[in-house]
């Protein structure tokens, strides 16, 4: 537990964790000064962009990540249940540091009340039996309820803060709230690099996956956890109304075009990325709200990936291949 | 790998639950507080093709789910490879296919990589190795869907993707295939090949339980009828079980039960 001499995050216990992700943060601004130095955007020369632009490629890569696997369950709406309550958290985290005077990052709270919202929602899920949607409408809404009661309650300068966690910001994407969405990046990719293969047998066929000795709650759950680190993680730019966008919509695309799962992965995360990039760029020239633009960059994109896809089977109808023969018994002719 | 199972070498005591791949005794279970299947006491030996057959809300899937360990019965004692059914973890050594013709999921998955998923059982958080991908490829040719292998499964016909789902319980090296109405929403040509390809995959030695509506397809190739109402009508050989009155009984008590209990 050494502290520093400043502590950029007041959460001191987690100063060891974090040291390493605000040497990262500062390797990055460098690496984009010179970027900024060799291409002359302007854009480029601002140190809170350099962190917006590197927790936007993180949300490109972990969101439709995630995603795959959470529209392929019919459940693609989750993800805006927990960032629902993921507002709630953020609520509390200024409410707690208004009452008693501390400086914990509202992230933080929000990342603990998503996981802890999430986790309810799989347990209530396994107690009937089914995902429904009504039970995901009484955790939206109630997340949302709160998050709104305890505003008002602080009142005053507070409400002026809620348009950032609404609707996102490049401009106040902090030092604090980069290391900790570099935080939820790594522990994302480590558990869905870890349990891809479990994952992705339970995402196909929950029955099978059970059969086979996976227990499908712990991976539920696991999933609905990781879901509630993304969407807090992406709510700095896309914010709590837009980032389940960012969990469907390139993964939608992506499933139009492609044909493995590994590749929709991979392709959900370049249409993402895409997405965010240019949409980093718009907002910044046209000043206008980043997440608004990426989300409708990204439906442009899915638009586009829809036409192809279609395109993509009209043309692949002619070349069908003969079914081979069931190789144990008589040989059968194909049956196309 | 190797069928052999480690507790039938081993003779202990009785004996008899050792042997059996499915022991059922005394088996109770319900939703509710109203039976869906009671009283069942079956057992299934390697090497045997069993169907279990019943009308619509008999019992039939919940029995199946008993057998797996997916349920866990009200009273008495559900048996898998010797083990109570809920504890058994050995799931690499059980092929499950379900009705899948008919589900249209847009999940974009290629027939190799549904039938990799065989493999995962073995490899837990590893890597498939070329050992595991030999496997793969050899389970797509006996089910001939080699030329099919990274096509799109919601491209395929029904039949194609009960072939697909059948190589991936090729690939975990089961010794148990477990089919719950494989052939609905399949065409009629498809069905033939399926029911053949199955004959086959027994005479190899694959122990083969077949959850299943069509009573023509049942007596024709499974050696062994269970007939089922929620409790159990008939069990013995096909044959016998076409001469029997059991598939009266069992049918004919449905328009009751039916009508009482929905």
């Amino acid at each position: 537990m050494t502290s520093l001499p400043t502590i950029p995050l007041q959460a001191g216990p987690l100063n060891p964790v974090f040291e390493p992700l605000y040497w990262f943060l500062k390797l990055w601004s460098g690496f984009m000064s010179w970027v900024a130095g060799m291409t002359g955007l302007e854009l480029l020369q601002y140190g809170f962009m350099h962190r917006a632009i590197l927790v936007g490629l993180c949300i490109g890569v972990m969101a439709p990540l995630i995603g795959t696997f959470l529209v392929h369950r019919q459940l693609a709406l989750i993800g805006d249940a927990l960032a629902h309550t993921g507002f709630a958290g953020v609520a509390v985290g200024l409410f707690v540091n208004a009452v008693f005077e501390l400086g914990i990052s509202p992230y933080l709270t929000a990342v603990i009340v998503s996981m802890i919202a999430a986790l309810f929602i799989e347990l209530i899920s396994e107690a009937t039996d089914a995902y429904n949607d009504v039970s995901m409408a009484i955790v939206l809404s109630t997340g949302f309820a709160l998050g709104t009661t305890l505003i008002s309650i602080n009142a005053g300068g507070l409400a002026v803060g809620v348009n950032q966690f609404l609707f996102g910001n490049l401009a106040t994407v902090s030092q604090d709230s980069a290391a900790i969405l570099l935080l939820l990046f790594v522990i994302i990719i480590g558990v869905v690099a870890l349990t891809r293969n479990q994952l992705l047998y339970v995402t196909f066929d929950e029955t099978a996956a059970a059969v086979s000795g996976l227990s499908v709650s712990w991976y539920n759950r696991i999933m609905v956890l990781l879901t509630a680190m993304v969407v807090v993680g992406a709510m700095q730019i896309m914010g709590v109304i837009l980032v389940a966008a960012m969990l469907v919509v390139p993964v939608a695309g992506a499933s139009q075009v492609s044909r493995s799962f590994n590749e929709s992965i991979l392709v959900s995360i370049v249409l993402a990325e895409l997405a965010v990039i240019l949409g980093i760029g718009v907002s910044y020239s046209a000043e206008a709200t980043a997440g608004g633009v990426i989300v409708l960059l990204a439906v442009a994109i899915y638009v586009v990936a829809v036409v192809l896809g279609k395109l993509q089977t009209v043309f692949s109808e002619e070349d069908t291949p003969e079914m081979g023969s069931i190789d144990m018994g008589e040989a059968k002719p194909s049956d196309d | 790998m190797s069928t052999q199972n480690p507790a039938s070498t081993t003779s202990s005591g009785t004996g008899s639950s050792t042997e059996s791949i499915i022991d059922l005794s005394g088996v109770d279970f319900g939703y509710t507080s109203t039976p869906v299947v009671e009283d069942i006491s079956l057992r299934v030996t390697p090497g045997e093709y069993a169907a279990v057959v019943g009308p619509n809300g008999s019992g039939k899937s919940t029995l199946m789910q008993l057998m797996l360990g997916l349920l866990r019965p009200d009273e008495g004692v559900a048996r898998l490879f010797g083990e109570p059914s809920h504890q058994f973890d050995d799931g690499e050594r059980i092929g499950y296919v379900a009705q899948h013709a008919s589900a249209s999921k847009a999940m974009p998955i290629t027939v190799r990589e549904v039938v990799k998923m065989g493999r995962y059982p073995h490899v837990g958080f590893g890597r498939l190795s070329s050992e595991d991908w030999d496997i793969v490829d050899r389970a797509l040719d006996i089910v001939g869907m080699t030329s099919f292998a990274s096509r799109r499964v919601t491209q395929l016909s029904g039949g194609q993707r009960q072939r697909a789902f059948i190589a991936r319980a090729l690939a975990s090296e089961a010794d148990l295939l477990v089919l719950d109405e494989p052939t609905v929403g399949v065409d009629i040509e498809s069905v033939e090949a399926f029911y053949d390809l199955l004959d086959a995959l027994n005479q190899d030695g694959i122990t083969v339980l077949l959850i299943e509506h069509d009573l023509g397809a049942v007596t024709e190739h499974a050696d062994r009828v269970i007939c089922l109402n929620r409790e159990i009508y008939f069990d013995g050989p096909a044959g016998e079980f076409v001469e029997s009155d059991a598939l009266a009984r069992a049918f004919g008590t449905t328009a009751n039960l039916l009508g009482g209990s929905r």
